[in-house]
């Protein structure tokens, strides 16, 4: 099979599997939305600055909590089984994809509620979703490779918050920044260096994502 | 003596740059001032923890193709190295800054990057801290060292260069090559920065070398 036949059939399976057992799912989409009622109740009101660090606080650690599970549930039997069918760059690759997908969904719906209980006017909301579509896909290369790493040790969930905060934090700094012009509604190519950057990024993480996961795979 | 000649040279350009760095003349800048001279303590010290850091990098990705345990520990040995280097940075970047910049934290990125570099590789320390497995332990630690690496360039190189700050060379100021580091600093500055790196591949050797008999016995 080709890999990107392989990466389908994976990702395929991931979909239904998820979807078999909602509970996953549902589970980390209240947890972001008991999060932002928390929010809510604690704040009140928060000021322009506040609003855009709280949401990007908010998605950092409910996106933690969605990838930490991607390694972690699987069995070891189950995963010796994926070894002998699939390659190793199909395996990562599906993961990251599907992460992708999944905080893209979660960060949707957590905009949106957000947007609800707390008023916040945004200057240029087209550019606001593109810095939520960009800092899913950062949160899910990033993560991915980590929780993979994280998965192989005794105690895995501290590991991933300590592992994955200092590599995550530049990235962070580049969407609240992107995100920030957003909402002031600045012309968009003053926004474009940090587009330009966080692409960047993501397509070394990736990469790096790909030549080293065989190496942690073979265990 | 003949495969020492480079720790000698080493001892010779720590030696002549403490000396020559702080009786030499130096230009007298406003706000800088006498602290300038703090320029050939402060800066060696980054660029020490830098290589030590590529060292390491180097042999995680020589550990991954041989499996050999030597490279392992000479990677490891090159970041604890490091992360005493990143600490001398901040320690004598902080008491430079309490004076020419009125504080010891002034929030300026670059500050903020060096912080989060040196939690990264301390992090590094905490996850092989958590396995006992020897070879796994080698292995996915030299994955994270891998995949750190290029993170911290990012922090490092690019991210303070995009905002403003109080370092030179970064947000839009000249770098030191264009107008303070004059010909009679450059005889002092570079010989400390090779001093201070030699010294620090040196302390790593030695610690390589201890953990060696250590895991030989």
């Amino acid at each position: 099979m080709s890999l990107y036949q392989q990466v389908r059939a994976l990702l395929y399976k991931e979909i239904v599997l998820e979807w078999r057992s909602r509970y996953a799912l549902n589970g980390i989409l209240l947890y972001v939305v008991s999060t932002i009622f928390v929010c809510y109740l604690s704040f009140r009101g928060v000021q322009a600055i506040t609003w855009n660090a709280l949401f990007w606080i908010i998605m950092l650690f409910a996106s933690i909590n969605a990838v930490t599970k991607s390694f972690v549930q699987e069995s070891r039997g189950r995963q010796l089984y994926f070894y002998t069918i699939a390659s190793a760059q199909a395996i990562i690759l599906t993961k990251i994809i599907y992460n992708v997908f999944l905080l893209l969904l979660l960060a949707v719906l957590a905009l949106f509620f957000y947007g609800i209980v707390f008023t916040n006017p945004v200057g240029d909301p087209a550019l606001y979703l593109l810095a939520v579509v960009l800092g899913s896909i950062s949160f899910a290369s990033v993560f991915t490779l980590i929780s993979s790493i994280a998965s192989k040790t005794n105690n895995s969930s501290a590991l991933m918050a300590i592992l994955s905060f200092p590599v995550i934090i530049p990235l962070l700094i580049l969407l609240i920044k992107l995100s920030k012009n957003a909402m002031d509604g600045l012309d968009r190519a003053s926004s474009y260096n940090e587009i330009g950057v966080l692409l960047a990024i993501n397509l070394i993480v990736i990469t790096v994502s790909l030549l080293l996961f065989p190496y942690l795979w073979r265990d | 003596m003949q495969k020492n000649w480079w720790k000698i040279l080493a001892s010779v350009l720590i030696l002549y740059s403490v000396i020559a760095g702080l009786l030499f003349e130096v230009p007298r800048l406003p706000i800088l001032h006498e602290s300038i001279r703090n320029l050939y303590f402060h800066v060696p010290m980054w660029f020490t923890m830098i290589v030590l850091y590529l060292i390491s990098v180097i042999y995680s990705i020589k550990y991954l193709s041989s499996g050999n345990e030597k490279h392992d520990l000479i990677a490891v040995e090159m970041v604890n190295t490091g992360i005493v280097f990143g600490f001398l940075g901040l320690v004598t970047g902080m008491i430079w800054a309490n004076f020419t910049w009125g504080s010891p934290w002034p929030n300026d990125p670059k500050l903020n990057s060096a912080a989060i570099a040196t939690l990264m590789y301390m992090a590094y320390i905490v996850l092989r801290g958590s396995m006992d497995e020897e070879q796994k332990r080698a292995k996915i630690s030299a994955v994270y060292n891998v995949f750190a690496f290029p993170v911290m360039l990012v922090l490092l190189f690019i991210l303070p260069r995009m905002t403003d700050s109080l370092h030179p060379g970064n947000g839009g100021n000249p770098g030191f090559n264009s107008y303070d580091l004059d010909s009679q600093m450059r005889l002092v500055f570079y010989p400390a920065v090779i001093g201070w790196i030699l010294i620090g591949v040196w302390i790593a050797n030695l610690r390589y070398r201890t953990r060696l008999i250590e895991f030989n016995s």
